[in-house]
């Protein structure tokens, strides 16, 4: 195993071996169970650059995302998507590599629409700073947003640059009876909703507000009132969020797959966690042969295939792993 | 036309339909960027997937050069055409296919005019975020391509960031479909590549884009200063206080003089520059966070402060802020409009010494910027009679643009790199890095067909020509960003 320091020792990690694969706090140990030499980011770790009244950071890959967010709650900011898994001690590239977001993508987007710069090191070995590092760039191919969810087979990690938001002065958490129709009745309101998750049972929505204190009252008394939640509606801690971030409710040695769905289809998913006002879906199965046949996604833990259902294949997407890797010294996705 | 060529269009599409004739292919020949022209051989014009789908597959058959068109409002020649390509107009290709109130999606062909998503979204309180300057008259299709942004990028991003899904065609052939309804993906994220990529990709034919909820309320507040820096130093209080406003945009006093003349616009006298701040969202939230707004622009000692009574003020505000590219057309026939980035704590230094660059250079430049997000827009006025005017204002464009990437931004912000900062590129970039891009570009288009002179440089020269404002902007239809 290497365990580089730099991007430079990332660099010589690379050219190592014949075959190589980054990895973080490894929890999300499905994405890496591949053939070759790993390279841990434990030591590639801190934050390069942050400047609060740019609304950016730079930092290298293996920083804790634990980090990031005492970093940045420090300066009264965030990352709006709400990264996943921080207290299980994921890294900022895991995080990128494996294009995970938490409840907050339902207002702001996820790590993609966050992600403006990456230094990665190619198949070739080269050091390369693609993106930008201002809030706003578009000169040359948007590859940042390509490394986002990657899997790290296409270049390895080194360094990644962030957008940040102001973090909300307040938030306030409601845990409404589940019934037809609510999601998209709040996704489409006036309230500005900054996370609309369904726990797994499908019982409850949970509706996250977010604003100034004063605001927050009144808003969250509107939306109960034209929603008529009635008696069954109340005010949750927002602990709640952490424990679905943490995937708390999953089988611990089971098999987790995240499945990018559409609000219609939530039904079929309320087994295990609905996130992103029905854009995401985890489910938690105790072993492979229990997946539903109807499932396409990615296996994130357990013993199971990488790709669940399969996945969209096609010819450009050899060439474009060939411009990067031409010596395939990282896995391919199918691996 | 080369016959081989002409037959195999022939084939593919009614002859009425492939321009071959000189007075046919002149409104080709030049975007928004209209100091370059260049003629065609042909233009088509399908009006359908399938056949937009043959003639790039036709096109790779014959290794023929292609450029695909929307309305042509690029402002870095992306959308020229080849002198020895044809030029695909997807206008043709303009229906929106679906709008979805529930999923909040709008799925469309290339050709549909940007504000017409809204327009259409509009009856289920929905809207499209991205809003370039031409949205009047600017195609999706053309926004993928370039990665469009607008006056709001800062808080609601630019076109990648509500792309959900492409279907397209690659310069190979290839029909691919990433993406799609979701929100959310798995692996890598294709779309994510392909906006942006400037059409040496392939043509998208079909794009998925994620609607919002129209912000309840907008509070939209004009404030005039006696310095550049003073209303530079209001944004960044602003966004100290933590504040996260929609749209954060300064306009310079020649950017204003012109707006005034133009639109009518009325700014507080003595203003050397107009800050524009505007917050949006529910009342509950916009009626706390105005009078905060408030508080720190009054700390910011401006000459006049001027929150918009309604609606109508609002637009006002916006319409002498969105002209302003077009009034500057009144003070000079000819100029060029920059899109370099600085980090916004730079943005007064940046100025500074945009005005000593010019002054050295002789020439007027007007400044319009988005200062939420550091994105410049100075526009450099010059005098395409003079055998030099161009050339001068091409030197100062480029040093303007140097200074953007010494100081840690971007050669642009919006506009992409087209035509017009090719030759740039190696300033932001490593030869390692652009041999990594263009390593991609081959991947996806190994001829080099789609779109080719443009990103890169080294491309074949452009012919040079007239000068001054675009077509469309002598009509007053469209406006610059």
């Amino acid at each position: 195993m290497f365990e580089p320091a730099t991007l430079a020792e990332l660099q010589d990690a690379v050219r190592g071996a014949p075959r190589v694969l980054c990895v973080g706090a490894g929890t999300k140990p499905r994405l890496s169970a591949v053939e070759g030499v790993r390279i841990s980011t434990r030591q590639l770790c801190g934050i390069v650059e942050y400047d609060p009244a740019e609304f950016t950071f730079t930092a290298l890959a293996g920083t804790p995302l634990a980090e990031i967010v005492a970093v940045l709650a420090e300066q009264g900011q965030h990352l709006p998507f709400d990264p996943v898994l921080v207290e299980a001690g994921s890294t900022l590239g895991g995080a990128v590599a494996s294009g995970l977001s938490g409840p907050g993508r339902f207002r702001f987007g996820g790590v993609r629409d966050f992600l403006l710069g990456v230094q990665c090191v190619d198949g070739l070995g080269r050091l390369l700073r693609l993106g930008g590092k201002v809030v706003k760039n578009a000169a040359g191919f948007d590859v940042p947003k390509f490394v986002v969810g990657s899997l790290g087979r296409f270049a390895a990690i080194g360094a990644v640059t962030f957008k940040v938001f102001p973090r909300p002065a307040a938030t306030r958490t409601l845990s409404l009876p589940a019934r037809p129709g609510l999601l998209e009745r709040l996704a489409a309101g006036r309230w500005n909703i900054d996370a609309i998750d369904i726990p797994p049972g499908g019982q409850r929505v949970l509706v996250r507000l977010v604003g100034p204190e004063e605001a927050l009252e009144p808003l969250a008394a509107d939306l109960l009132r034209a929603l008529s939640a009635g008696d069954d509606a109340a005010e949750v801690a927002p602990e709640f969020w952490n424990d679905l971030r943490e995937f708390r409710w999953a089988l611990p040695t089971g098999v987790l797959v995240k499945s990018a769905i559409t609000p219609g289809q939530v039904g079929d998913f309320t087994a295990g966690h609905v996130s992103c006002g029905g854009n995401v879906a985890y489910t938690s199965v105790a072993t492979a042969a229990e997946i539903p046949a109807h499932l396409v996604g990615l296996t994130l833990t357990g013993n199971a295939p990488l790709w669940v259902g399969g996945r969209p294949r096609y010819a450009v997407e050899a060439a474009v792993k060939q411009a990067f890797d031409p010596d395939h010294r990282f896995p391919s996705l199918d691996d | 036309m080369q016959p081989a060529a002409l037959n195999r269009f022939a084939s593919v599409l009614p002859a009425s339909r492939v321009l071959v004739r000189p007075a046919e292919l002149a409104a080709y020949e030049s975007d928004g960027l209209s100091a370059y022209a260049t003629r065609p051989l042909a233009v088509v014009v399908p009006e359908t997937c399938a056949e937009v789908v043959e003639v790039v597959r036709a096109c790779r058959d014959l290794q023929l050069p292609f450029v695909a068109r929307g309305s042509g409002t690029s402002l870095s020649g992306g959308s020229m055409p080849v002198a020895d390509g044809i030029v695909i107009a997807l206008n043709r290709l303009n229906r929106i296919e679906c709008i979805d109130p529930v999923e909040r999606i709008a799925v469309v062909q290339p050709g549909v005019v940007n504000a017409q998503v809204t327009a259409a979204a509009a009856a289920h309180g929905l809207y499209y975020a991205p809003d370039p300057s031409s949205q009047s008259v600017c195609t999706i299709g053309g926004n993928v391509a370039f990665n469009s942004g607008g006056a709001h990028c800062l808080k609601t991003g630019m076109t990648s960031n509500h792309v959900l899904g492409i279907r397209a065609v690659l310069a190979t052939g290839e029909v691919v479909e990433w993406g799609g309804r979701s929100r959310e993906r798995t692996g890598p994220d294709w779309c994510g590549l392909f906006t942006g990529s400037e059409g040496l990709f392939g043509v998208a034919l079909e794009i998925v884009l994620q609607l919002l909820p129209v912000p309840e309320m907008f509070h939209t507040v004009l404030a005039g200063y006696s310095s550049l820096e003073a209303a530079g130093d209001a944004v960044s209080a602003v966004i100290a206080a933590g504040l996260l406003p929609g749209a954060l945009e300064i306009m310079d006093r020649l950017a204003l003089e012109a707006a005034t003349a133009a639109v009518h616009a009325d700014y507080p006298p003595g203003s050397e520059a107009v800050l524009i701040v505007e917050l949006e969202g529910p009342r509950e939230v916009v009626e706390v966070e105005r009078r905060k707004l408030e508080e720190i622009l009054r700390a910011s000692g401006p000459l006049e402060m001027r929150p918009a009574r309604d609606m109508g003020e609002r637009a006002a505000i916006w319409k002498g802020r969105k002209s302003a590219f077009s009034a500057v057309g009144r003070l000079s026939a000819d100029f060029l409009v920059q899109d370099g980035v600085v980090p916004r704590r730079r943005l007064g230094e940046a100025l500074r010494q945009i005005g000593t660059m010019a002054s050295a250079a002789g020439l007027r430049v007007a400044n319009v910027f988005h200062a939420g997000d550091g994105n410049l827009h100075p526009l450099i006025l010059f005098d395409g009679r003079q055998p030099d005017g161009l050339a001068r204002a091409e030197a100062l464009a480029g040093d303007i643009l140097r200074m953007c990437v010494q100081m840690g931004g971007s050669i642009t912000g919006e506009h992409g790199v087209g035509m017009e900062k090719r030759d740039y590129l190696p300033d932001m970039f490593s030869a390692d890095e652009i041999d990594c891009m263009q390593r991609i570009r081959a991947a996806f288009d190994p001829l080099g067909i789609a779109n080719p002179g443009k990103m890169f440089p080294g491309g074949e020269a452009p012919a040079l020509s007239h000068h001054g404002l675009h077509p469309l902007e002598k009509a007053g239809t469209i406006e610059r960003m």
